[in-house]
């Protein structure tokens, strides 16, 4: 049986960050896998991921990608261009964490045959505790049917439902409550690291 | 100029400044810049944490039992240590004993991580520093066959076959073009030291140990109910046991309990077979290497962890020990109460944070985090693209805890330091033995070399105290006693309107802790104070300087544009600096910069 795994990477603490963590859960929320799709929340565990990719013939990542494009601009790399790419341009956010899991992956002989790395410029990364920006959060729909799509040209079949799994993150910081249960702005600062240095006074 | 710090240190910042921004292979963001003198000697180290870590913001208002999830977000390898620390401090505001079978399972759970952390760390982030894979590809298989052989019998991986299969690997993958997890290196540097054999050994295991580390979080699966992000549960732990095939799906039961077992002999074994022989064979090579003790020789700290009862926090009940040494003297050790708030206080004159009034100390539960970013007058550069830092101003994002107004350092050589000097029996045992084997003082434990050991040797207990936990957990389950977790005070209502609670924990890089404040219901103030705010700690009101600062004084450089020297003792440390993993420049452009000016 092909297996795929559908990962979602990135720091849900770090705004926009998140982008990739909230594509699986909203994914889980409006498709239905079955066994030969694992939805995965993979936060920033880098190489504690091999073991998923190991188990996997395809692989789909959502993640926060840097091509310096237009913030909510979506790109779509496939194939062997994934590590490729990371490895000449500043793609994905995580990509010292992730690269180094596709080399190492692919060190080890383990590394799925496809990839597709679905991307998204961030708005912001600046705000510690803050949730998407809503031109990100825009892009979810879009990301979700390039997935399905992919995935069902490869035989990994969904329909519209849910998908119960226990991979995703705990209930409290699923997007909605996260985002919901944010302190003020007076409690909680809003600057982040502007490589590495708040912009905000 | 030329300053005396109260610590023990003669700081020089004339001569050459050589930054080192981002500092790689670590978790977040970290710069360093040092002074070097003419014969490249470091005569002045500065630590910069370069993120906004505001947890303790974010959590405000948030539900008390929710907070495991938000701090296991922290950062990307020391989730499940968070989470636990978390869940003790709301238990220890709330009243809340958990009962045996979840004191021994968060144990498993925390050795695993351990385990671990300092196999992942050792391989994949800091034996670089030593090894050199590039010069593997001119090996002898046989030799190095002979080598393995020499270094650890027991192993059973050693044939000349097995040797050539791993180097051809190895030369398609660095022929491929893309050097990918070996890039970055400095493979020419004259500071490796290694023949070829030894770091085709060594290039071997890091091999080994992928394969490994994968097992190795199974355990979290099992007991968490899932991984990369195992989940907690304030009153013990959210996994039921049911060793008798009736009741829950998904709960423990016996053929899970084997596969546990199974792991961690695998564990003991490498731990054994190939961990410990390696630090000593490569160790070896580099004994003249003696620079990066820091503040290991006279100021370390230690909570302690690993408690034989469930809910006694006692010093004598811990197996990794509790205690503090000041000012070298390793006669005297410290009881440590991390309540008490005339012992741990965070200073914030040289961090980008806001206390109202210079020089004032505050204990964790009366923290504050209030961000004051600005920039000392001798900052040389833009505020966007600095290029020398002023480290007689503000200059990092990491506060300065100090334990009685000093300076400390935390982490697998502080505990050993204290377990040493308190006269633990395996850890003395363990230390005197790897003394004799190595033919070294004790004095050479203080250095970056004995802190890359001593993760080595705990690594090992660990394992030894891991088996030790899974087997007292069957036991008690034998006997009858399937609880994992105490709800009697679950619900808010059954809590007092205002309470607070510390929860410490060893996590792999040092002593940890967090102190919550809950007032109706509510987080009104959480605090962490990370083994990392520890080490990388900036200077105090008095001048003292801290422990990534301290270790790397005095060091010699080959060359000051390749730091290699730097990121060893750096790295040696295992600093996290808590972590969103991004690592960008604004123009989009090449990372790690190092700058001689």
């Amino acid at each position: 049986m092909t297996k795929a795994l559908v990962l979602g990477i990135g720091n849900v603490l770090w705004a926009d960050e998140g982008f990739g963590v909230r594509c699986v859960e909203a994914l889980a929320d409006c498709r239905a896998f079955g066994d030969d799709a694992l939805l995965l929340d993979g936060g920033t565990q880098g190489l504690y991921l091999l073991p998923f990719l190991e188990d996997a013939d395809l692989l789909v990542v959502f993640d926060a990608v840097d091509y310096g494009l237009v913030p909510g601009t979506m790109k779509i790399v496939e194939g062997d261009e994934v590590p490729r790419f990371m490895g000449a341009k500043k793609m994905s956010l995580h990509q010292t964490g992730f690269q180094d899991v596709i080399a190492t992956a692919q060190l080890m002989g383990f590394c799925p045959d496809e990839l597709l790395l679905i991307g998204c410029q961030p708005v912001e990364l600046e705000d510690y505790g803050g949730g998407l920006r809503q031109v990100v959060a825009d892009c979810i729909p879009r990301a979700l049917t390039i997935a399905c799509a992919w995935l069902d040209e490869r035989g990994i079949k969904s329909t519209p439902g849910r998908t119960d799994t226990g991979d995703l993150a705990d209930t409290s910081i699923r997007m909605a409550a996260y985002e919901n249960g944010r302190p003020t702005e007076e409690d909680a600062c809003r600057v982040g690291d502007a490589r590495f240095f708040p912009t905000a006074e | 100029m030329v300053i005396q710090t109260p610590n023990g240190f003669t700081l020089d910042n004339s001569g050459k400044r050589v930054v080192v921004d981002p500092v790689t292979r670590i978790e977040g963001h970290m710069r360093c810049e040092v002074n070097v003198d003419e014969n490249n000697t470091i005569t002045n180290a500065v630590s910069t944490g370069t993120m906004w870590r505001g947890l303790e913001v974010i959590l405000k208002g948030r539900d008390p039992r929710d907070a495991w999830a938000f701090t296991e977000r922290i950062c990307g390898v020391c989730t499940g240590t968070h989470a636990l620390t978390s869940v003790r401090a709301v238990e220890d505001a709330l009243g809340i004993e958990i009962p045996d079978n979840a004191n021994s399972i968060r144990n498993i759970m925390q050795l695993n991580l351990q385990i671990h952390d300092h196999i992942v760390h050792f391989y994949h982030l800091h034996a670089l520093d030593w090894v050199n894979p590039i010069n593997a590809l001119r090996a002898d298989p046989k030799a190095t066959s002979e080598l393995q052989q020499a270094v650890s019998p027991a192993h059973p991986l050693s044939s000349p076959g097995y040797f050539r299969d791993i180097q051809n690997r190895l030369k398609a993958f660095v022929e491929s073009g893309q050097l990918g997890i070996f890039k970055n290196g400095y493979w020419d540097n004259p500071a490796y030291l290694l023949p070829p054999e030894a770091d085709l050994m060594a290039t071997t295991h890091y091999l080994e140990a992928l394969d490994l580390q994968k097992d190795i979080a199974k355990i979290h699966t099992i007991f968490g109910g899932k991984n990369p992000h195992p989940n907690w549960l304030v009153g013990g732990v959210p996994c039921p046991i049911n060793v008798h095939s009736t009741g829950a799906v998904g709960a423990i039961n016996m053929e899970r309990l084997n596969l546990v077992s199974s792991i961690i002999d695998k564990c003991i074994e490498f731990n054994k077979n190939v961990y410990l022989p390696d630090v000593i064979a490569i160790g070896g090579f580099y004994k003249n290497w003696l620079y990066g003790g820091g503040l290991s020789s006279q100021a370390c700290l230690a909570y302690g962890d690993i408690p034989e009862h469930s809910n006694d926090f006692s010093p004598e009940q811990l197996y990794l020990p509790r205690g503090a040494i000041t000012n070298g003297d390793l006669s005297v050790v410290h009881d440590v109460d991390v309540r008490d708030p005339e012992q741990i206080q965070e200073f914030v004159d040289h961090s980008w944070y806001d206390y109202g009034e210079p020089g004032k100390g505050l204990h964790p539960w009366d923290g504050v985090t209030d961000a004051k970013f600005e920039l000392g007058a001798n900052m040389k550069g833009t505020r966007t693209n600095i290029e020398q830092i002023d480290e007689a101003a503000k200059y990092s994002w990491i506060k300065a805890p100090r334990w009685r107004g000093h300076a400390m350092e935390v982490g697998p050589l502080a505990r050993y330091v204290v377990g040493y000097a308190s006269g633990h029996d395996e850890i003395t045992d363990q230390v005197n033995g790897l003394l004799r084997t190595m033919d070294l003082p004790v004095d050479a434990l203080f250095s970056t070399l004995g802190r890359t050991a001593a993760r080595a040797l705990e690594s090992e207990y660990c394992g030894r105290l891991q088996k030790y936990f899974f087997d007292k957990l069957v036991a008690n389950i034998k006997a009858g006693d399937e609880s994992t977790a105490n709800v009697a005070k679950w619900e808010p209502s059954t809590w007092p309107t205002s309470t607070k609670g510390v929860g410490m924990t060893e996590a792999p890089r040092g002593a940890l802790g967090h102190w919550v404040h809950i007032s109706e219901g509510r987080i009104e103030n959480y605090q962490c104070v990370v083994p990392t705010t520890w080490n990388g700690s900036p200077r105090d009101s008095q001048g003292n300087i801290g422990a990534f600062e301290a270790a790397l004084m005095n060091t010699k450089m080959e060359r000051p544009e390749e730091p290699v020297e730097i990121l060893r003792t750096l790295h040696s440390f295992d600093p996290c600096l808590a972590c969103s993993t991004h690592v960008m420049s604004p123009d989009g452009d090449e990372l790690t910069t190092v700058k001689v000016r």
